[in-house]
């Protein structure tokens, strides 16, 4: 765990479940300011839970969630909405306003959260357009936006209102080579030119293990493991291991468990109430 | 035996669960609403462009739809009453039926059926693409800038269509009984002017209206809001949303009816 005298994210023993099922089981992690961290596990560990969990989309059944010293799972609604306007989300498909041109999208959060007027909007957008390398396409519909385009327009969209905190959900999901590419270098550069606290939630290990100063790794709920790029690289931990090299099998199996043996799934072996014949 | 019995009851009790759960969502996704409408006021070109959407594209279904109901109902009441020696009294009877019955009613099925729809559709669509997420994070409320707009909409929009429909099909009234039938033209407005009452018939289809608007936008902007977030989700809400307001509108009727007729 990163060690940081004033964590900009605390999450502290933070539980959660969807009605019976128990996603997050006392998870701990710290987050100093200025960090990008990436969250990595396999699908349906709860890594994106954890996301809407900071961003107020969720309330813990246990435990506290602090940013920037804020309690986020004790703020009421008006007070998460005022929170939110220093956090930007960029989704994993982008989730653009399709009904709204390439323009229209990144001035939302500016009109909607600001009093400016629209010619500073105007350059403000086109500010952060710029940023992501699509001042072009500013007249354009989502509709006519490439999947890698599109994600970029939401990056920038995302950054419109310059956040303390950036959340990425899967940034790297579907995407072309180059594309990908594109976006991971983005959001580099973005870190490091606003400063911003991130947290990435992917599956990608490579474009991860370049961008992140640090890596947490879920499974059952809980953080398994951590550490630097580097440490993670080296690591020994059998389950670090099998999911950086991609194994596929490990102690993560292959198999999913099954309750009847093959024998019976094949008829070979007949099922008479629970007492095999 | 008795799972054979117990088994319909824990599912009609199931049923009753979850009817009253939804019943007591859209009573606090209402108040939630009408809470957050204050917004509205200052910017109206929220709710103009809405109204656009669920009002003005809805006006030829509705003056078509209309016209239609007019012929047909002096068609047949024509027929009717001929046989009494009563066949000036057309104008009459076309305009009771719409203005007391058929108006609101049939106004209030064709909107459900139009932007009701398409009000689930969209905000449905909204929520499974996560742009609804997206905007609550960006720390815009969707029920204020989403829900409202269309829920005032549709309730400002429902009561002037109705009242297009209603002249819509009076007018379709006169064109058969008076242009096609050749019944006098000063006895269909005049048995209408003496029978139409402003309070009674008039504004009681009005005040119909208004309640079936507030009904079928609420259930429209409720499935969608309330919709499972997969394409199969919207899908079914945009069926529920129609059916569902079928059968309120035509249950409001009634005990709206016996009230006020």
């Amino acid at each position: 765990m990163f060690v940081a005298e004033q964590p900009f994210i605390d999450i502290k023993n933070v539980a959660f479940a969807y009605g019976e099922r128990r996603i997050l089981n006392n998870i701990n992690l710290t987050i100093p300011r200025g960090k990008l961290v990436a969250i990595m596990g396999g699908s349906g560990c709860g890594k994106t839970t954890l996301l809407r969990l900071l961003s107020g989309q969720y309330r813990p059944q246990k435990g506290e969630l602090s940013v920037g010293g804020q309690r986020v799972d004790l703020m009421k609604s008006a007070e998460l909405y005022r929170f939110r306007h220093s956090m930007g989300m960029l989704f994993q498909f982008g989730a653009l306003f399709t009904d709204l041109s390439v323009f229209d999208n990144v001035a939302f959060p500016l009109r909607e959260n600001t009093d400016l007027p629209e010619s500073v909007i105007r350059d403000l957008v086109v500010m952060k357009l710029s940023a992501v390398g699509l001042r072009g396409t500013q007249g354009m519909k989502i509709a006519e936006l490439s999947g890698g385009m599109a994600r970029r327009v939401a990056l920038a969209r995302a950054i419109a209102l310059d956040p303390a905190l950036m959340l990425y959900d899967e940034p790297f999901t579907g995407l072309d080579p180059i594309s990908l590419g594109v976006i991971a270098h983005l959001i580099k550069k973005i870190n490091a030119a606003l400063g911003t606290t991130a947290i990435m939630v992917t599956h990608d290990i490579h474009h991860s293990l370049a961008l992140a100063d640090y890596v947490y790794f879920m499974a059952d709920g809980g953080i398994i493991a951590s550490g630097t790029p580097e440490e993670v690289l080296n690591s020994s931990d059998p389950w670090v291991s099998q999911f950086v090299k991609g194994a596929a099998d490990g102690p993560v199996q292959f198999a999913y468990p099954a309750t009847t043996t093959v024998s019976q799934d094949f008829g070979i072996e007949k099922i008479v109430g629970m007492k095999h014949v | 035996m008795f799972e054979n019995i117990a088994n319909p009851l824990r599912g009609l009790g199931a049923w009753i669960i979850n009817t009253l759960w939804k019943l007591g969502f859209a009573s606090r996704f209402l108040l939630s609403i009408v809470m957050h409408s204050g917004q509205l006021f200052l910017r109206p070109h929220l709710l103009i462009r809405e109204i656009f959407f669920s009002g003005v594209l809805s006006l030829i279904i509705i003056i078509v739809s209309g016209m239609f109901v007019g012929m047909v109902l002096a068609l047949q009441g024509y027929n009717t009453l001929v046989r009494f020696g009563s066949a000036d009294a057309l104008g009459t009877l076309v305009a009771l039926s719409l203005l007391r019955e058929l108006g609101p009613v049939l106004a209030a099925l064709l909107f459900a059926s139009r932007s009701g729809s398409a009000m689930t559709a969209e905000i449905g669509l909204m929520k499974a693409t996560e742009q609804l997420d997206a905007m609550a994070v960006m720390g815009v409320n969707p029920i204020a800038r989403v829900v409202a707009p269309r829920f005032w909409a549709g309730v400002l929009s429902l009561p002037v269509l109705t009242a297009l429909f209603n002249v819509m099909g009076i007018f379709g009234g006169y064109c058969v009984g008076v242009l096609m039938i050749g019944l006098d033209e000063g006895s269909y407005w005049a048995q209408m002017q003496n029978a139409v009452d402003l309070y009674d018939d008039v504004m009681n289809g009005l005040i119909k209206s208004i309640f079936f608007g507030v009904a079928v936008t609420l259930i429209a902007v409720f499935e969608g809001y309330d919709a499972e977030a997969t394409a199969a989700g919207v899908s079914s809400a945009t069926t529920r949303t129609v059916v569902t307001s079928a059968l309120v509108i035509l249950a409001m009727d009634f005990i709206l009816t016996a009230f006020m007729f």
